[in-house]
């Protein structure tokens, strides 16, 4: 009787590889062999021990299972241990005990199921020695075999399907918990205070993150318009209407942005309303201008001289900008430690001069009020380049422009989704 | 008032800012980038300095009296004004016309 070979073979090795040899038993007994691949197993007589010495408890083997018994022969022990475990460091031989199941796969209800399954297939087959009681006692096993295969099947779903949910648990968990703190950061300040300014201003941070959240929803919804009809290839005319109102969609996050930094101007350059990865990339409260136009002289080819000259030209500007705003925010970070340093710190600390000590606290209050000023300029600087870019490219090559940003941006914040949902051990 | 426009004037490339003004600093490092030399008074260093602020306060219309950027005798106006030229790409050709920049 043959057997099928089993199409869903593992074979998985730890770092130890033990080949496991099986003893091929000697011809009397034993029917043919398969000898090419050291882990298959040969026959053997049915009252002889599967286990070698050699098994390596830690090696998960599942044999490929073509043998070939002869007529007459005691039935395939072997094959219906191997088809029917995965895991032979678990030993189910009669004479081995089963050994302890280190694959992370295997639910403990294979094993059990199997294990018993393995007990009560060996009993029918080392029971039977007559060829008719071997075709009962192989059908009986057989359909043990398929019912132990499909309850291990199930089980791995069920795992599966286990694991999946935790996954989008602690995802949920990950967006609630940031939520919560950031509507406990202002939570503190409405609750605190019933001054109408101090709620304002808590508000403000808050206020501009539900904002942002629903700009950018109604700006997928316009880039979305943007792509059918780019896709579908649209006329200029109705391009440029939809371009024209990406361009206005943006003018209205620098003006909240705007009112916002009155508001809150710490929470602004912190840039907690974005995402994590993109505030990897967080220069003065918001993207790069540079850095975008540097990603779209390359996918905006093919560009007319005029324009490419233009396109670098403002990449370049933006560049000089940034780096004047920079050394500006550095120049101020600076003043601000020198301010607060002054005077004596330590042990005899503030309590010296009372006067002094305000006086610093009042020349670093000023230099703080500066901040605002230097993220309005970054912010002018971002929506000035985007209009720019407008009017250097054709409609056409701007929807293409526009697009583009906005999958780069999107595949950002994709990308934090996926790191905070990321299995951790 | 004179003064500041007299001053203005005296340069191709003039920068009125005060000794604590971090924004002015950015101004002068992108004018340092671009090449240019300008001219530059500290109000806050200068004996008559606050006349002054109060002319360019005048002259500017709003917000703060520093950086107040002239060029070829011109007013330009402030950090705005001065990033808006820059990215429109006429910044440089100002600066060459007035003679602040050599190429």
């Amino acid at each position: 009787m043959l057997k099928k070979q089993r199409p869903s073979c593992r074979v998985s090795f730890l770092h130890h590889q033990h080949l496991i040899h099986y003893p091929v038993f000697n011809s009397k007994s034993s029917g043919q062999v398969v000898t090419s691949d050291p882990l298959q197993f040969s026959n053997f007589k049915k009252k002889q021990s599967l286990a070698s010495p050699d098994i390596a408890h830690s090696a998960k083997i599942v044999g490929p299972q073509r043998l070939t018994p002869q007529k007459g022969q005691q039935p395939n022990l072997v094959s219906l241990a191997s088809v029917q475990f995965e895991n032979w460091g678990e030993s189910t031989m009669a004479e081995t005990s089963p050994r302890t199941d280190t694959s992370t796969d295997v639910d403990t209800d294979d094993k059990n199921q199997r294990f018993e399954a393995g007990q009560s297939a060996m009993v029918v087959a080392s029971d039977s020695s007559d060829r008719s009681k071997d075709k009962t006692g192989d059908q009986k096993t057989l359909r043990r075999l398929a019912q132990n295969r499909e309850a291990a099947r199930k089980s791995r779903l069920r795992k599966k399907a286990y694991v999946q949910q935790l996954e989008s648990s602690r995802l949920k968990l990950t967006q609630l918990e940031q939520e919560l703190q950031r509507a406990r950061q202002q939570g503190i300040f409405i609750s605190s205070s019933g001054d109408q300014a101090h709620s304002m201003s808590g508000n403000g941070a808050l206020a501009f993150d539900i904002e942002y959240a629903r700009w950018l929803e109604e700006q997928n919804r316009q880039v979305n318009e943007l792509r059918a009809a780019v896709n579908s290839h649209a006329s200029d005319n109705e391009l440029r209407v939809i371009v024209d109102g990406i361009m206005a969609h943006y003018d209205d996050i620098f003006r909240l942005k705007g009112i916002a930094a009155k508001a809150d101007v710490f929470h602004m350059l912190s840039g907690m309303w974005k995402t994590p990865a993109e505030r990897c990339f967080l220069w003065l409260g918001g993207f790069r201008s540079s850095e975008l136009l540097k990603l779209l002289i390359s996918h905006l080819e093919p560009l007319a001289e005029q324009q490419l000259v233009g396109i670098c030209n403002l990449q370049q500007s933006s560049q000089q900008a940034e780096d004047a705003l920079s050394q500006g925010m550095e120049a101020l970070q600076q003043s601000l430690a020198e301010t607060l340093a002054s005077g004596s710190l330590g042990p005899s600390g503030s309590t010296g001069n009372v006067a002094n000590y305000m006086g610093q606290m009042a020349m670093a209050m000023g230099k703080l009020g500066t901040l605002e000023g230097f993220l309005r300029q970054a912010d002018n600087l971002r929506q000035q380049t985007l209009q720019q870019m407008h009017r250097i490219l054709t409609t056409r090559q701007a929807a293409r422009a526009l697009l583009a940003i906005n999958d780069y941006f999107s595949r950002l914040r994709a990308l934090s989704s996926l790191w905070l949902a990321r299995p951790r051990d | 008032m004179e003064r500041v426009l007299r001053l203005g004037s005296q340069k191709a490339a003039v920068i009125f800012s005060t000794s604590s003004c971090c924004m002015c600093h950015a101004i002068k490092r992108l004018f340092c980038e671009l090449g240019v030399n300008p001219a530059i008074y500290e109000l806050d260093e200068d004996s008559k300095g606050r006349e002054m602020e109060k002319a360019l306060i005048s002259l500017l219309g709003r917000g703060p009296s520093v950086p107040a950027v002239f060029i070829g005798g011109k007013l330009i106006g402030s950090t705005d004004n001065v990033m808006s030229l820059h990215l429109s790409g006429h910044l440089i050709p100002k600066l060459k016309e007035a003679g602040a920049i050599w190429l």
